[in-house]
């Protein structure tokens, strides 16, 4: 159900040494929607049944899974200004930000259009 | 008409000298100066020898004396000695002895257990007042006109009392009476006592109530049988107390916005209360939050709530689809654009709940196998460390609990703040009152429910 990294590793170019916040940002903007979990989270869970539920297919990137997964969660910590790394959505390239921003939005009605135009909804 | 029977004490005053007639409007009954009365029991009792004259109301125990008619005549048993003392002083000695003896001899009646005759003379005795109860203490009120019955009727009395004292004359019998009114004395000094007593433990116990909800407050754990729960105990009594005064506060709020809608307040004005309520509604989700941290099981486990509304509880609160949908019928009438705000709110609430509920079944299932990795039975408890390493495991993902409470919470909250973003002023206004008026329902049934009869 979900599209994970690995279908795309033989696609890209390696990187031994990079800016985790440079490889986030390039994750993020290849997809639509692309969430960045950790596989034994909950609340991670749930950001992805929100999705599914609303008809959405995000890419998700689990950091538990992933070689550099540690330096992107410190990374993303930075960038949230938060002790939780995780969950964290991208839609569009642009960061929208953790569970609460996702839900706050979906609640003012802001986040169905912002699907819409990342390609990531239809009707 | 006295229709008395043959009395059975011969030293009785009952004499027919002391017999009170009275016809028309003075309707008194007097009774002798029993004191104070109140237990008559204890005094009979303690003072053997005292021939009280009461003793002739005891000879109504036995039936001696008939029912009164209607005549309004009805006879006055006088102890001499109280009588012409005290009568003959003051006037307002001798009404407070009336009023006392009235009231008195209707204390003495219920516990003679002859009630039914002593209502007849409390009837007769009262020309203008209904029926009087046997217990009947409160006498105050029927008074006024039975003061100058009184005043008259000893008068009267005073002269059919000297010559009666002067025909009576026993030693024996004043001695008699003397005790009497010692009897009576100390009887009025213990109920003195009792009911200084009584005062002061009514006192006692405002100021300990006081000082309960002061050191609730303070966050003090008060009640015994918890020995070391003091951290969860702590965050639990705050939460509990914080949430009623809030509760009484909302009320107030919402009675205020009930009266200005029912009075057509104008827009601007309303727009003002309706601020007011949802400003208010913020300090509940800030007084959760601080909770949640403290004591996140107790938020959980809605402990704070009635029970109806726990029944229908969802993660720590109310369920913003159910309100919405419950809202449906009463915002009518919606523009077409409000209406498309209002599904799209429902819809999209509902699915943020869906989706922290099947966070939280996720978190259940998780914890259930971290508490089950290591082996359970006979076998199990091998490895401490596995055991120790599974339970810090199990404490993480109990911290996400934390986070799932306040991910619903400001659910709730943003829900309430949109709901009011597309509606105006008056309709959210009536909506903020619907939601009160089912959360009340909710309540009341949960009173309703406690206090059924059960078989």
């Amino acid at each position: 159900m979900y599209q994970t990294e690995s279908s795309w590793g033989s696609y890209m170019p390696p990187r031994n040494v990079g800016d985790p916040l440079e490889r986030i940002e390039r994750l993020a903007s290849e997809n639509a929607v692309v969430i960045f979990s950790i596989s034994t989270c909950c609340m991670c869970h749930a950001i992805k049944r929100l999705f599914c539920g609303m008809g959405v297919n995000p890419t998700v990137h689990e950091l538990d899974e992933d070689p550099r997964g540690k330096e992107m969660e410190k990374a993303l910590m930075r960038l949230l200004g938060s002790s939780s790394a995780v969950p964290v959505v991208f839609i569009g390239g642009k960061l929208v930000g953790a569970m609460d921003r996702v839900m706050a939005s979906h609640i003012n009605g802001t986040l169905v259009p912002l699907l819409k135009d990342a390609g990531a909804l239809w009707l | 008409m006295q229709s008395f029977k043959s009395l059975p004490h011969p030293e009785m005053y009952c004499h027919s000298s002391f017999f009170l007639r009275e016809d028309g409007s003075r309707s008194q009954t007097r009774f002798a100066d029993l004191g104070d009365l109140d237990q008559p029991a204890s005094a009979f009792h303690h003072d053997g020898a005292v021939d009280l004259s009461p003793s002739s109301m005891f000879s109504l125990k036995s039936g001696n004396v008939a029912v009164l008619s209607g005549d309004l005549h009805y006879d006055a048993v006088l102890n001499t000695s109280i009588g012409s003392v005290e009568i003959a002083t003051t006037g307002t000695g001798c009404l407070d002895t009336g009023q006392y003896m009235y009231h008195k001899g209707a204390a003495i009646a219920s516990s003679l257990g002859n009630g039914h005759c002593i209502e007849n003379w409390g009837d007769s005795g009262m020309a203008d007042n209904s029926q009087q109860t046997d217990t009947s203490t409160d006498v105050d009120t029927d008074d006024r006109n039975q003061l100058h019955g009184v005043q008259h009727c000893t008068i009267a009395v005073v002269d059919s009392l000297e010559k009666s004292k002067a025909k009576a004359g026993d030693q024996k019998t004043l001695r008699r009476l003397a005790q009497n009114r010692e009897a009576a004395r100390k009887s009025r000094l213990r109920k003195k006592a009792y009911v200084q007593q009584l005062e002061n433990s009514r006192h006692r116990l405002t100021q300990l109530e006081q000082e309960l909800q002061r050191a609730r407050q303070q966050g003090i754990f008060i009640a015994t049988g918890f020995s070391g729960d003091h951290g969860s105990g702590n965050g639990a009594v705050t939460f509990d107390t914080d949430y009623a005064r809030w509760l009484e506060e909302h009320q107030r709020l919402i009675s205020d916005l009930r009266s200005a809608v029912n009075s057509h307040m104008s827009d601007n004005e309303l727009h003002l209360l309706v601020d007011g309520v949802m400003a208010h509604y913020d300090e509940i989700f800030r007084l959760k939050s601080i909770g949640t941290k403290a004591d996140v099981f107790h938020m959980l486990s809605g402990m704070w709530m009635t029970p109806a509304e726990r029944c229908f509880m969802w993660l720590g609160g109310f369920r913003s689809s159910e309100l919405l949908k419950i809202l449906g019928n009463h915002l009518e009438p919606l523009t077409d654009q409000q209406l498309v705000g209002i599904c799209n709110l429902q819809q999209s609430s509902q699915q943020a709940e869906d989706a922290l509920s099947q966070g939280m079944e996720a978190l259940q299932q998780s914890l259930v196998d971290t508490v089950s990795s290591t082996s359970l039975g006979p076998a199990g408890s091998g490895k401490v460390a596995d055991y120790m390493g599974q339970m810090a495991i199990a404490m993480g993902k109990l911290a996400t609990l934390e986070n799932f409470l306040h991910q619903a919470d400001l659910l709730r909250q943003q829900t309430l703040q949109q709901m009011n973003r597309i509606l105006t002023t008056r309709q959210a206004a009536r909506a903020l009152l619907v939601i009160n008026d089912y959360t009340s329902r909710l309540r009341a049934l949960s009173s309703l429910w406690l206090a059924r009869p059960r078989d």
